[in-house]
């Protein structure tokens, strides 16, 4: 039994982190777009931590704000406590995190999905995607209503033919009990996309009142509050909620080994691949055994709620076992556990199957983002959500794909690294994992990105205006100081002296004291005389400009090297096999990839630098006739 | 495109070399290793024309006289400015000036690279773009599995002991970055400044020992030894092949080590000790005295000469049970002469015998044939030995050009997140010997150390 519902552009199948942004992303650049969901209780949920950002994670929200994505301001609005990690450890590596009221998540951006124009949210399972000569011409729910759509996008996170292990029991099941996406699978292996099995895992959730806090550290969030979106204004932002830290001990440790025989892990129940960074407790005692202790945080879940969540406690023993290794901790002794920590499954695609637009190769208009591209955590999804929903839409209006490459941000690292060498266990994007890290900074992640949301039309001109003042501002101060002089005097020297550097014998640019590690732009603002006060965030830019210019200009050089093979385009469906020369390896590799361009091809490994220059040579060849 | 260069002539001793430098700075690199004789300035000179002078290696002191041939874009095989020194034919002296063209500003060309740029300048038809194809084909394969073989050696080794430790230090910083929360070691600059000492001493060791391989650049270093009489200094007078005074004469000691170089065939051998040869200062009878001893042991090979006009002795005996264990030749001498020793007792200990007549000089190419069996020489391709070689030493160098940047910058006080940029940067030169990625290794590096996560 199948009956017509409708025509729209794009379909969302889920409405998690990626498929928000997604449908966010489409609606507003003119797409009709409908979102479906299993839950309508479930939209952009937070089954696992209830925190935005962290390490490279914060780095990747503010570049979706500048994108014109909401989770940043989504974020501002929810959260309860905020702060800004590795302060004192350099800019590049400086990143933001919040905890982020659950409940009030989920209802903020439920209800800007159901303002947002040309949005139409649905509450059903997807169980085929329709297929005809290789495009997407429609989509068909459980209950057999059938939508015409041009463009699907896949952001299924733990859904897909979910499956949760607590100790020895396992049931089908989505995440936070949510029901499962049953057919769906089998419908995207019967059209040719290749699927695979992953597990994550999440903590137990315990009431407040059973946490003896008095025993454990607190941790406050910072008294200077930054937004995470360039939107959103520095007024009224205000802590309300701590945190708290506390160890195992060997006790704990004892219970857990004793009883590892009960963890479908260890029994190999779960046959789905697990990230390496988020091991769980159980992993962690038997993987480093020599560590005495693990640390663990008492994270509030929101304020109209007494769970609390058990960061860093992740685990699928039975609920028996966690209850008595969790009452092991000092602070826990009394705990009550309200939902059990479990091992979750699902099916997730090979994101070696995608183009950098996270569009399948073989089926056109069918996109995928979030875990079921292979990835883990929120950022990562919204990320991919926003790229993906921008490139359908783009795609439906013919225009230009957008292709974020590796130098312009996080967001096009994380994508470039899932397309080009596809991920053997859930993807966690890092600071480590850009080459370009130094520029790639959250702060200026609005310089980076605003003026391609500009270009595409996600962010307002009244924004992108803003945006350029802030640029000139940040230019002319940067010359201002590189071209003004300082004079040596007693006053100067004896600062210079109390702050360990060097006095002054003859006079010097303002920007050469500004480059001295002991010195600030700040600090010396007494003796700049000339100086105009700026906007903090001018006036950041401006040092960080100065202080690390040696860096970024070496950073450019590598950036231009790197764009000019970035540049050299691969013909679409490129047959490898034609191409003399190629080592039989390279021409597996680059058949299965299909790069979009001689640098994709470049970052394949196995793919040698010999076999780089016969492509270029090649390509010239092709040129030529 | 950068600019680059190589040796253009095949890899084997001629009269002359040619070392091709081509690319926009070819010009700037040209001037900086050669010197004209007169006033010439090699910047103004003009497409095909050629300057007499010396190339100069970069502590200043001259290579060689030489012939500098300018070229100028487009007129010219690759399509880009051309320089060309023509010197003498010989390993070690068109090495020397092809390093030093490196170390000024250009890069070693790849496999292929002056055709490749010259088919890409338009210079070549469309019809000899298959064939350039082939040859980077070819000769990429060939230098993968050199590098393969390479990674064998002890030099690669070594390069991979430093790569790791390197990887252990970004492991430390990435995970102390990326994981502020978890209970991680800090990172303190002091520390760091110190571990990187370490790493930039090691570099620096391992450039020296990289020279072009021990073999090609120092040659093999060799002992003759012999009983008294068997002709010792006959034959290492007709091995360095002219009767030039063999060695000078080091008043009151015997104990000084004197070395001679000589050439056999490609390969250069280091005589040790030639004062061994003189027949008053017999060498046997300093076996046993730990100088000599460990003299034997430092050599790469040991001639044996044994006289094969008498009979094996007991001095030959102690000989034979001293260096059985070391890569050995033995040279029957004096074929001249009736032959009256028995070979069978050298055969079941020594590998190599070559019998020859050092005063006839006759049997000098089976001694090289031997030379050359013992150190598998006639296997290696000495062209992408040296190639593949030489580009392993260009990385180190480049690993710890970064490497020293970075320690000042520790000691200057600079933010972690800026050094490593730089250190990552080093990590990545020394990582192309493998073929491994950074940022990947990185990434492995912290999840298998340390303990983080939710």
């Amino acid at each position: 039994m199948s009956y017509k519902m409708g025509d729209f552009d794009v379909a969302v199948v889920g409405a998690g982190h990626a498929g928000v942004e997604a449908a966010l992303a489409a609606a507003r650049l003119g797409c009709k777009t409908v979102m479906f969901t299993i839950s309508l209780d479930q939209i952009a949920n937070m089954p696992c931590n209830p925190s935005i950002g962290g390490t490279a994670k914060g780095h990747l929200v503010r570049e979706i704000d500048a994108l014109g994505g909401e989770m940043g301001k989504a974020a501002d609005k929810c959260f309860i406590q905020s702060r800004m990690l590795n302060r004192g450890k350099g800019p590049a590596v400086h990143s933001l995190r919040v905890q982020a009221d659950r409940v009030k998540y989920h209802n903020y951006m439920k209800n800007v999905c159901e303002k947002q124009k040309n949005l139409y949210i649905k509450q059903a399972e997807i169980a085929e995607i329709i297929v005809e000569n290789g495009k997407i011409t429609g989509i068909t729910t459980s209950l057999g209503a059938v939508y015409g759509v041009k463009a699907i996008i896949i952001a299924t996170g733990t859904y897909l033919k979910g499956k949760i292990h607590i100790g020895e029991a396992s049931y089908e099941s989505g995440p936070d009990s949510a029901l499962p996406s049953k057919y769906l699978s089998q419908s995207l292996i019967d059209n040719g996309v290749e699927l695979r099995r992953f597990k994550t895992g999440t903590p137990c959730r315990v009431n407040k009142r059973s946490i003896n806090f008095d025993i454990m550290e607190r941790q406050d969030g910072d008294e200077d509050i930054v937004p995470f979106s360039f939107e959103t204004s520095t007024e009224g932002l205000e802590n309300i909620s701590s945190c708290y830290v506390t160890y195992t001990n060997s006790k704990t440790h004892e219970v857990i080994l004793a009883n590892l025989d009960r963890s479908p892990l260890y029994s190999g129940r779960i046959e789905g691949v697990g990230p390496r960074y988020c091991p769980s407790i159980e992993d962690k005692i038997v993987r480093f055994s020599d560590k005495p202790r693990h640390q663990l945080f008492v994270e509030p879940m929101g304020l109209s709620t007494e769970e609390y969540y058990l960061q860093g406690m992740s685990s699928s023993l039975p609920e028996d076992v966690q209850l008595a290794f969790l009452r092991t901790i000092d602070g826990l002794e009394d705990v009550e556990i309200m939902r059990p920590a479990y091992a979750i499954e699902y099916d997730c695609c090979n994101p070696a199957q995608l183009l950098p637009t996270l569009e399948f190769k073989k089926i056109s208009g069918l996109y995928g983002a979030g875990q079921f591209n292979g990835s883990s955590g929120y950022e990562e999804a919204a990320a991919q959500g926003i790229v993906a929903g921008i490139n359908s839409a783009l795609k439906i209006r013919e225009k230009k794909p957008m292709i974020l490459d590796r130098a312009s941000s996080y967001i096009g690292t994380l994508v470039d690294d899932l397309v080009t060498k596809g991920c053997s266990d859930p993807y966690r994007m890092m600071t480590s994992r850009s080459e370009y890290r130094l520029i790639l900074r959250q702060d200026n992640a609005d310089q980076r990105l605003s003026p391609i949301g500009h270009d595409i039309g996600l962010i307002s001109d009244e924004r992108y205006n803003r945006l350029m003042r802030k640029e000139s501002l940040v230019k002319d101060e940067i010359k201002r100081v590189s071209t003004q002089n300082i004079a040596p005097s007693d006053e100067i020297n004896a600062f210079l002296e109390k702050n360990g550097t060097s006095p002054l014998t003859t006079g010097c640019k303002i920007a050469d004291l500004i480059r001295r590690p002991q010195l600030s732009y700040n600090v010396i603002s007494k003796f700049d005389v000339n100086r105009v006060k700026l906007p903090a965030d001018v006036c950041e830019q401006v040092e960080l400009q100065i202080k690390y210019e040696g860096y970024i200009e070496k950073q450019l050089v590598q950036i231009e090297q790197m764009r000019k093979l970035e540049s050299k385009k691969m013909p679409e469906n490129t047959d490898y096999r034609q191409i003399r020369g190629l080592r039989l390896e390279a021409v597996e590799k680059l058949n299965k990839i299909q790069p979009v361009s001689v640098g994709q091809a470049s970052r394949i490994s196995g793919v040698s630098p010999a076999d780089i220059s016969i492509l270029i040579v090649w390509l010239q060849q092709r040129k030529g006739e | 495109m950068s600019t680059i260069a190589a040796v253009s002539t095949p890899n084997a001793p001629g009269g002359i070399a040619v070392i091709r430098i081509s690319g926009n700075e070819a010009i700037k690199v040209a001037e900086k290793i050669f010197k004209p004789v007169g006033n010439k300035i090699i910047s103004e000179m003009k497409g095909y024309t050629c300057a007499y002078g010396y190339a100069i290696g970069s502590d200043g002191k001259k290579l060689d006289e030489c012939i500098l041939t300018v070229f100028k874009a487009p007129h010219s095989y690759t399509g880009e400015d051309v320089a060309e020194i023509s010197c003498h034919g010989g390993l070690y002296v068109s090495k020397q000036i092809l390093r030093t063209a490196l170390e000024n500003g250009a890069d070693n060309a790849a496999a292929g690279e002056f055709t490749k740029r010259a088919f890409l300048n338009g210079k070549l038809d469309l019809t000899q773009a298959e064939a350039v194809m082939d040859i980077i084909s070819a000769k990429g394969g060939r230098e993968l599995r050199m590098a393969e073989n390479l990674r064998e050696g002890a030099a690669f080794k070594k390069a991979k002991a430093v790569s790791d430790k390197l990887l252990k230090i970004l492991g430390d910083l990435a995970a102390w970055a990326d994981y502020p929360e978890e209970d991680i070691p800090s990172v303190e600059p002091q520390n760091l400044a110190s571990e990187l000492d370490v790493v930039y001493s090691e570099l620096n060791s391992l450039i020296e020992r990289y020279d072009y391989g021990r073999i090609l650049r120092e040659g093999i270093s060799t002992v003759i030894i012999g009983k008294p009489n068997v002709g010792k200094s006959t034959l290492f007078n007709c091995l360095s092949g002219c009767e030039r005074s063999i060695v000078t004469e080091i008043a009151g000691t015997t104990r000084d080590v004197i070395e001679e170089s000589v050439k056999l065939g490609e390969v250069t051998l280091r005589l040790l000790d030639t004062a061994g040869i003189h027949e008053t200062n017999d060498i046997i009878e300093e076996i046993g005295v730990d100088i000599a001893r460990r003299r034997l042991e430092e050599a790469d090979l040991v001639i044996a000469v044994f006289d094969g006009s008498c009979p094996l002795t007991e001095d030959d005996f102690n000989l034979i049970n001293n260096v059985k264990n070391k890569k050995v030749i033995a040279v029957v001498n004096k074929t001249d002469m009736k032959n009256c020793i028995d070979t069978d007792i050298l055969k079941q200990n020594i590998k190599q015998i070559v019998h020859l007549s050092a005063k006839e000089n006759n049997g000098i190419e089976q001694l090289q044939r031997a030379v050359e069996s013992e150190f598998n020489l006639n296997e290696i391709d000495f062209d992408t030995v040296s190639a593949a070689n030489e580009r392993q030493k260009r990385c180190i160098e480049s690993a710890q050009r970064c490497i020293r940047v970075a320690v000042e910058a520790v000691r200057n006080g600079e933010m972690l997140d800026a050094i490593t940029v730089l250190i990552d940067e080093a990590e990545q030169f020394l990582l192309e010997l493998t073929g491994e990625k950074t940022t990947e290794a990185v990434v492995n590096e912290v999840f298998s150390r340390f303990c983080v996560g939710k």
